[in-house]
Formats: structure tokens, sequence, C-alpha cells
């Protein structure tokens, strides 16, 4: 298989530039209630109904951290191949925000508690790792709504404190396509660990997207710009497309670029710096006085490693040994910790490369425009089993498969059933089939005739003759096999 | 070191807080004696001193994952200078 | 009868116990004191009308079995209190009602204490004569031109003036013991992490501590043991099983050793400050305990290091108050930013402005090496002198405060000056360990001085011990003109 070649660089008149980007994704943390206070973290609540006076800030209020955050991130460490850090500290940011209620948010500077670790990119050039720098836990901010009156912002607190990871990539992108890939492998890797749940319409998955560009070939990096808050792959894309072409642009004319925080604008598609962060490089970070260094026993480390779930990387490979699948289907399959479950459910009860071929096809179109995904499935794992193999005996064509396939999504029946009380089972008794094909030639005597003469394009003919009296279920193999036979006599 | 007006701005600024320009001179003066005074920790080296981060040696403690609080809304708005039933209420942001 | 509010907390209790005296009875005569002494300003809110009614509820359904039993107490007003209005005497939370009750507060009402008054203090408990409040300074009972010390200077004027029978305070770094030595009272900083400090309005987080200011220090451990204890709503709270103070108090202390450090014998200290030593550690010696000299090296270094210290976490502590959610938002301004400007500008005063500009300047970028953390290794050094220090000995006994209380206004136009005021105090705040002032004589004025105990962390009981034993043969006795009647 000849692999494609990298090839995303800008041209400008002055030469080819490269892009570098790193992302620091903002995974929401799974757990029950909020990093620091007791407060439910469940989305779409009614405003500020989810508040407690520690994520309002009330006087005297004090934070108390959530043992189930702080797994979480251990599980989504480990998920990443990275160093856990035994100790860590929890830090104050601090800046002014109508949604920041504390006028700090708690996170972790120096010390956090994920080291280093790496991410496995499957690229149509190859396989490309890429660099976590760390990952460490923060509160998110509340929600403001500037649109609701057009004098007055409006504050939402229910956001207010649920626990963030901050992952932080190094700079090792290069492509719209390579953060897409980065992205959406991180999601799965959450995921499967329970992590987070990814979802981007929610927000429960965001990004601050660091972009520079540089000549091909020089060492150092440019002056970069952080685009804030971007909450969907496409956007993601299209911001660093912009801002690339942004720096670009401004270096061919011998300007400089300034480091600064920027904005993607959705409906104008491009990026502007913001005004709100003009003093955002002066955090005054230090070690948050309500708070004790967080001190992990290695024993809780190792226990949450013993308990991980098989990651997407490795089962790729076991699926690759067990099930004989290509990489390409083991990649898809292992895409989602669901459809991996649902695969092998099926690929216990029947034949493996064709369970893959037919979820990836039929299956899958199915969903897809259905607008559903594989946990809501109107055709069970054990159903969808019975099918395939029923097309593996032979029981049934492709071609009945599909309609059968049509009438479980419709009715989420089971297939054996379905076959039989629509009397589709496949004709392949070859006695029947040879009793009904002799019918067939007594009854075109001319066109036998022909066909001996040396008309071979009349076999398609009869063939269409037998599928019709048999209303399509004549084993179309057998069929060839004993029209070429009889024809021959 | 000593404060001048603009860094003293500057960092009245960073704090939210807008300062009298009748008062500038005063609290320059002000803070730069309280400064003089600080920098008594020069004369230390500290430079193989870990630093503090916390008194109490021991770890953080946590708590479970179990949802005990929010739903109060009536509370937390209640003295909240400008709000409607149920939003905080601010001047307009721009971003 | 007639001078019940005159006794100490022990006294009222016993007299409540026997009902010598009603709960009734003793709310209105402290009412009554109050309102006679509205020219002291201590207090920015009362809450009569709740008292008489919790008063009449104990008298029906008297339970003895309490600490507290029956008794009305005012607290500064820096313990947030359930639907009464909280200020930290500070315009920005002017308007602030609270819907919840400090952890603190809480517990001395579950001992069948009840709210009397909110105390005034320094704002946001920043100062050392409570001349920093919004709602005006108080005056000291000692003398009416004179501070009652800071912040908790309400407390300590309403002790003393018997308007509240014993009270709480919180102490950053010197806020109960300074203002209990100008008022001849007794004032505990408890171990960090023994009081809990949920629903208190924090001033500098690894500093503040609640503590009992009382007349004597038989009250001062009742008090201790009843607002003390776990508390897993404060990450900085001590889990462990709580004590019996006042049951285990003892006033023999022979062969203790108690550390006299050598530092605290500053420049310019007035005489009588050193008289008043020796004869504290007379006293101590005469009872059995052994003298010993000791360093504590870095001593001076404690108030320069504090003073980047509290402010740093006070000028994020109070980023909180923006007027979005609670407190005082100024109507001017166009924006969002010139609204957080106005208000804070408009709703802080000038020594809180003060400390956030400098707690915001040590932590700005560029300086956060060479103030914050220079700061936070010069605390591990002071934290290491008490270590070594408390190898040898079980106490350390210094004075207080280096004068005694000073006029209003002397002050206040040298910050550094007043600042100084702390250095004693101070160096325990960092080294998060209990320290209590007991009143130990007068100086040639009349006003009242204090000597400080020093203790291990959690060694409350051993310094209510020596202070017990010390106050039975000190011979102190606080002796107020009622003037302001």
């Amino acid at each position: 298989m000849s692999k494609e070649k990298f090839d995303y660089f800008i041209n400008g008149e002055k030469g080819k530039y490269e892009v570098v980007i790193g992302l620091e994704v903002h995974a929401q943390v799974l757990s029950n209630s909020k990093l620091f206070s007791g407060s439910s973290t469940k989305f779409g609540a009614d405003p500020n109904k989810q508040v407690s006076l520690i994520d309002s800030a009330f006087p005297g209020m004090l934070p108390v951290i959530n043992e189930e955050c702080v797994k979480q991130a251990i599980r989504t460490g480990l998920g990443l191949n990275a160093k856990i850090n035994n100790y860590s500290v929890f830090d104050r940011k601090n800046y002014f925000y109508a949604d920041l209620p504390q006028g700090y948010q708690i996170s972790q500077y120096k010390n956090p508690i994920v080291g280093e670790g790496k991410v496995l990119l499957d690229m149509p050039y190859g396989s490309k790792e890429i660099g976590i720098e760390r990952l460490h836990l923060e509160q998110d901010a509340g929600k403001s709504i500037h649109d609701m009156d057009p004098s007055s912002t409006y504050v939402d607190l229910n956001r207010s404190g649920i626990a963030l990871m901050e992952i932080v990539s190094k700079p090792h992108l290069r492509s719209p396509d390579e953060v897409n890939a980065y992205i959406k492998k991180l999601r799965t890797i959450m995921r499967y660990l329970g992590t987070c749940d990814g979802n981007m319409q929610e927000g429960s998955l965001r990004a601050d997207v660091n972009v520079s560009v540089r000549k091909v070939g020089d060492k150092n990096f440019g002056t970069r710009c952080e685009i804030k808050n971007v909450n969907s792959i496409k956007f993601m894309q299209m911001a660093i497309e912009y801002e690339a072409n942004r720096q670009v642009e401004l270096l061919e004319d011998g300007k400089e670029i300034d480091q600064e925080t920027r904005l993607f604008d959705t409906k104008k598609n491009e990026t502007r710096s913001m005004r709100s962060k003009e003093d955002a490089h002066d955090y005054r970070y230090f070690p948050d006085p309500d708070l004790l260094p967080l001190k992990l026993e290695q024993k809780l480390i190792d226990d949450l490693k013993k308990s991980l779930p098989e990651l997407p990387d490795n089962k790729k490979e076991r699926f690759i040994q067990e099930y004989g699948l290509n990489s390409y289907e083991a990649n898809v399959l292992v895409s989602e910790k669901e459809i991996s479950n649902y695969y092998e459910e099926v690929a216990k009860l029947s034949d493996k490369k064709l369970a893959a071929t037919w979820m990836m096809g039929d299956l899958f179109a199915m969903l897809n425009d259905k607008g559903l995904n594989i946990s809501n499935s109107p055709i069970s794992a054990k159903n969808f089993a019975e099918l395939v193999q029923s097309i593996k005996s032979g029981e049934i064509s492709g071609r009945i498969a599909k309609e059968v396939f049509e009438i479980m999504v419709e009715s989420g029946d089971n297939p054996k059933k379905i076959i039989e009380s629509k009397g589709m089972k496949q004709q392949s008794d070859p006695k029947e089939l040879e009793k009904m094909i002799n019918e067939i030639l007594s009854k075109n005597k001319d066109k036998v005739d022909q066909y001996k003469a040396g008309k071979e394009k009349l076999f398609g003919f009869f063939v269409g003759q037998v599928m019709k009296l048999s209303g399509g279920k004549a084993n179309p193999q057998l069929t060839n096999e004993i029209l070429k036979k009889l024809l021959k006599g | 070191m000593s404060l001048d007006k603009e860094k003293i701005k500057h960092v009245a600024k960073l704090a939210r807080i807008s300062v009298d320009e009748a008062k500038v001179d005063s609290l320059t003066k002000d803070l730069n004696s309280i400064f003089k005074f600080i920098e008594q920790l020069n004369e230390l080296n500290t430079d193989k001193v870990e630093p503090l981060t916390s008194i109490l040696n021991q770890s953080l403690r946590s708590r479970k994952d179990e949802i005990s609080d929010g739903k109060i809304r009536e509370k937390i708005l209640k003295n909240s200078p400008k709000k409607n039933e149920e939003f905080f209420v601010v001047p307009k942001v721009v971003e | 009868m007639s001078n019940i509010t005159n006794q100490s907390l022990s006294e009222i209790l016993k007299s409540i116990k026997s009902k010598k005296i009603s709960s009734l009875e003793l709310t209105q005569a402290y009412i009554k004191n109050i309102e006679n002494a509205k020219k002291l300003n201590a207090f920015v809110t009362t809450t009569f009308d709740q008292a008489l009614e919790n008063a009449k509820k104990f008298d029906n359904k008297p339970n003895n079995e309490q600490l507290l039993s029956g008794v009305p107490l005012a607290v500064k007003d820096l313990f947030c209190t359930e639907n009464v209005k909280t200020t930290a005497g500070s315009n920005i939370l002017n308007n602030f009602i609270p819907s919840y009750e400090s952890t603190v507060t809480k517990n001395l009402w579950n001992n069948g204490a009840f709210l009397l008054g909110k105390l005034n203090c320094d704002e946001f408990a920043m100062g050392s004569s409570n001349e920093t409040s919004f709602f005006g300074n108080v005056i000291n009972p000692i003398g009416d031109h004179l501070v009652p010390g800071g912040s908790s200077g309400g407390s300590s004027s309403a002790l003393v003036a018997d308007l509240t029978p014993a009270t709480i305070g919180t102490d950053t770094g010197g806020s109960i013991r300074q203002p209990a030595s100008f008022t001849g009272t007794v004032g505990l900083k408890p171990t960090y992490g023994l009081c809990s400090r949920w629903g208190i309005v924090a001033f500098a987080s690894s500093l503040d501590q609640a503590g009992p200011m009382t007349k004597t220090v038989n009250d001062c451990s009742i008090m201790l043991e009843a607002m003390s204890g776990f508390d897993d709503k404060d990450s900085t709270s001590i889990n462990k099983k709580k004590e019996t103070y006042s049951k285990n108090l003892k006033d023999n202390i022979k062969g203790l050793k108690i550390g006299i450090p050598k530092e605290y014998r500053v420049d310019n200290m007035p005489k009588e400050i050193d008289e008043l030593w020796e004869k504290g550690k007379k006293i101590l010696k005469d009872l059995g305990a052994q003298l010993i000299d000791i360093s504590l090296p870095h001593t001076k270094y404690a108030l320069p290091t504090y003073y980047i210290v509290a402010p740093a976490e006070a000028s994020s502590n109070l980023a909180r108050y923006d007027g979005v959610r609670y407190g005082y938002r100024s109507q001017k301004g166009k924006d969002l930013i010139e609204m957080y400007e106005n208000t804070r500008s408009e709703g802080f005063g000038d020594e809180v402005k003060r400390r956030i500009l400098i707690g915001t300047y040590v932590l700005s970028s560029g300086y956060y090496d060479a103030y914050y953390l220079k700061a936070q290794k010069v605390r591990q050094l002071i934290k290491k002198d008490f270590d070594d220090s408390f190898t040898k000995v079980d106490a350390i006994l210094t004075p207080s405060t280096p004068s005694s209380a000073f006029k209003i206004g002397e002050k206040t136009n040298d910050p550094v000056s007043m600042y100084l005021n702390d250095i004693f105090t101070v160096p325990v705040n960092l080294a998060g360990l209990p320290a209590l002032s007991l009143p130990a004589g007068l100086d040639k004025q009349g006003y009242p001085l204090g000597l400080q105990l020093i203790g291990k962390a959690l060694d409350e009981q051993k310094i209510l011990n020596i202070g017990y034993a010390f106050e039975k043969n000190c011979g102190y006795k606080n002796e107020i003109k009622k003037w302001w009647l």
C-alpha cells in the first residue's frame, strides 16, 4: 500500500511556510458533582439551579476536593501513557470576569497532577506521535450570555466549578487534519476510560488553539497566537486555516506578529483580537492557601492502573490478530468503545470478517441516515450476528439479506423469524432447482437452441427466469452451476 | 526598588481598583515606605530554602462524589444588586 | 445580681445553672449595658429581639448540660451569621445578609449560647486599631482617647465594657492578642486548623484563625472547647479528637520549661514592657517552671514576611467583591470593567486598597520570586526557628505588644509604625502555632499590658494551664471607670 505524503504548507511569495499547532484541550471530567462543591454537573439545568454558595463564591466559602475527579485525572493520565505526579499543588489563577465568581480560577500551575505523555495518530502518511506536555485539574467558569438583553450581560453559574482536565499538547501538530485526528483520538481514549463524554455540542470538550507559522526548515518557532475556546473540530480547522494565512500574510508584508489571545468569530469565519484578555499575561498564580498539596499514594495509582479498561491502541492490535481484520477495519471498529463492543459481540456469534464488512457498510450507513449511534441501534448485536450467519451459511443471498436488514430496522425483529415468515430462505436444494430449471428450459426451447448455437449472452436471460420463478430466492451459485450443466447436455 | 505612579496605576488596573488621581501621591509615598520595610528580607540568603506551601503537614482531604448542594437559586440571587428571576445581571461585556 | 454583667463567663454560667438568674434577665442586663455604651461604637448590628426570644426559649426549657447554657454572646462581624447582616467592617458588604452560619458560631449556638449582636472590627480585619472600619472607630473603655486595638477592637471593647460575657475574634497577625493586651483581657489564637474557617470572611487564608476573647483563662478554655473542632467543609481543618480544655485546666506547672527568646527584646522598647516581661518570668519561676534562654533568629523578618504573604492572599481573597452577586455595586461606569473598578474603589477603604495593591504587586509577573517566593522561604525559616526551640521548651514567654494602647489617630498616617505594633504577634501566625495573651500589668499611665505564651502546635491545653497558674498569681485586676455612662 503506497502511503500518501504529508502536504500541508502555505506558499507565500517569499517561501513555503509550515504551520505549528499546539492544543490546550479542556475536557469536562465525568463526575456527579463539581470539583470543589457538591453541586450537580448535569447538562441543561435551568439557569443558576446547580449553584452552591461555594460555586458563587460567597464570603467565607471554602473548597473541598472531589476524590472522583482526582481519580478521573489519574485514569486519563494513565490512558495517555503519562507520568502521574505523586505530589501536585492547586494554584489560584487570578483574573476578573463576570462569570468567574471567586475572581480566580483554582487550577494547577507549577505542579500538575499529570506530566508528560503521548498520543498516537494514524495518518494517511503513517503513524505520528503527538507529545503531551501535561494534564492538570481546574475549575470551569460560568457562562456569560450577551444576547438576551441589549444593554446587559446575564450570568449563569451552573458550569462554575465543574472539573475540567486541561490537556496540553506539545507543538507537534502540523495541519488541520492532524488536529482533527488528535482531538478524535483524545476523545476516543477518554470515552474508553469513561473520564469525559467528549460531547462537543454540550461543551464537554473545548480547546484553545495555539498557532504559529515558520518557513520550512526553520528551527525556531514563530510568534504564536492563542485562539480561545473553540468548540467544534470544524471551527478549529477553520480557525487554524484563517489564522495561519493571516500570519503568513503579515510576515510576507514584513510585519510582526503580536503574541495575543484571539477569538474565532464563527459568523465571519475569522479570528480577531480579544479586548477582554488584555492583561491575560499576568494571572498572578500562587498556591491556593485554602487547599493543601495533593499527595497521592502509589497504591492508588497502581490500583487505578490495574482497573483500566483495554485502550483503543491495544484493542486495535488485538482485533487485527484475533479477528483477522486489516488495519483500516480495526481502526474504524475501535474508534468508539460501544462500536468495538458491538463488533465483538457480533464476531463471537458469526463470521468475523463478514461481520466487519456488514457493520462498516450497511449498519453504519443506516445509523448515519437515521442520526443514531450504535448504542441505540434498532438492530441488536445478536440479531445482527444471526443475519451475518445466514449470509455466510448460504441460507439467504446478499441481495435478500439487504431486504431482511431493512425489515429488521423497521421491526427490530429477529432475522430468522423474518426469513421464515416471509419465506425468504434461499432455494439451495439442487433437486428442486433442477426441476425448476428444466421447466424453464422446456418452455424456452428456441432460446436454448440459440444459446447452443453460440449466443452465450442468453445465459443471463435464463438466470433471470430462474430468479423470477423462485421469487429471487434461488441460490445464485447453485443456479449457475445447474444451468451450465443442463445447457450443455 | 521604588514604585512609581505608573507602576501603581498598572497594579491598580490589575486589581480592578480605580485610583483617585488626587490620592496617587500619598499612595505612592505610603507604598514606598512599606516596600522599603519589606525589603529587609533581601538581607537574608534563602537560596537553599524550600518555600513553605502549607503550614499543615498533611495531605489534601477529599470528599465523596455525591450531589449534596445546589438548587438554592433564590438564596444565591437574593443579595445581588442586580438580577432577574434566573440570572445575575451585569453591564454589557465587550469580548 | 445587679453586677452580673461584670462577672466572668464561668461565674455567669454558674448563676444560670443554679437559677440565680434567668437567661432572660441576663440578656436584658446586657442589652441595657449595650444601649448605654453607644459612645464606644463597639456594635455594628444588634440582634436584641432575636436574643430575647432565644433567652425565653432557654428559660422555658433549660438545658444545663451544655458548655454555654443560656448565654448571649456578641461576635466579631467577620463571622457570617444566618439572616443577620455581616459586614466585615466594610462598605462593600454593608448590605450583605448571609443565608448561612459560620461553623464556629454554629458551634457556639449548639453549645447553648445565642447571638446578641455583631461587633465592629477593622475593615476585612486589616488594622491594629479598629480605625479602618467603615462604621467608624471603636473606643477603648480604658480611656476615651484610646484605640481598643485591632482588628478585633469591637470585641475587646465590648468585652471589657461588660457588653458581652465573652466573645470571639479572628487573628491573622495579632488581631485577637493585641486588642486583648490593650484592654487587659485574655485572648487566644489557636493552632492553625483547630477552629474551622468556614463561613468567616477571609483575610489571609493561611494565617486566619478564630479564637476566644474572655475575661479569664478559665472562660477562655470554655469558649475554645465550644468553638473548636474538626469541620469537613474546611480542607485545612485538623481532624482530631475534641479536647475538654475546661475540665482539664490545671494550675500546676512545676517542671515546665519556658523559653525566653532574646530576639523579642527590640530596640526602643519601653522600659516598662521589659519590666513586665521580667515580672512574668519571675511569676512562672516561682511556680516551679524552669526558664531557658532560647533564640528565634529570624524574628525580625516575620513582619516583612507577613506584609507580603497576608496582602498577597488578601488581594486574591477579596477579588470576589465585585458587585455582581452580593454587596455594594457602584452605579458609575459604562461597562463591566468600569463597574468593577468603581465598585471596588468606592466599596473598599484606604487600608484595604493599600493591601490589595501590595498583594497584587508582589504576585505580579516579574516580582513573584523577589517577593512572594522569598517570603514563603523566610516563612519556612521562621517555622523552623520555632520547631527547633520546641525540642527544648514547653512554651515560650514574650510580651504581647511593644506598647500599651495608643491614641486614636496617632498612627493612622504612618502605616509602617502601625504595622510595627504586631511585631510580637505575627511570627506565631506565620508558624501556625497557638498563643495566649494574658493581662499582666499596667504601664505608668495605668493602661493594660499583656504577656504572650506561645505553645507547640495543638498544645493549647498546656498554654492555658500556664496562663491559669499565671493569672492566679499575677494579681492583675481590671478596674474600669465606666466614663461613657
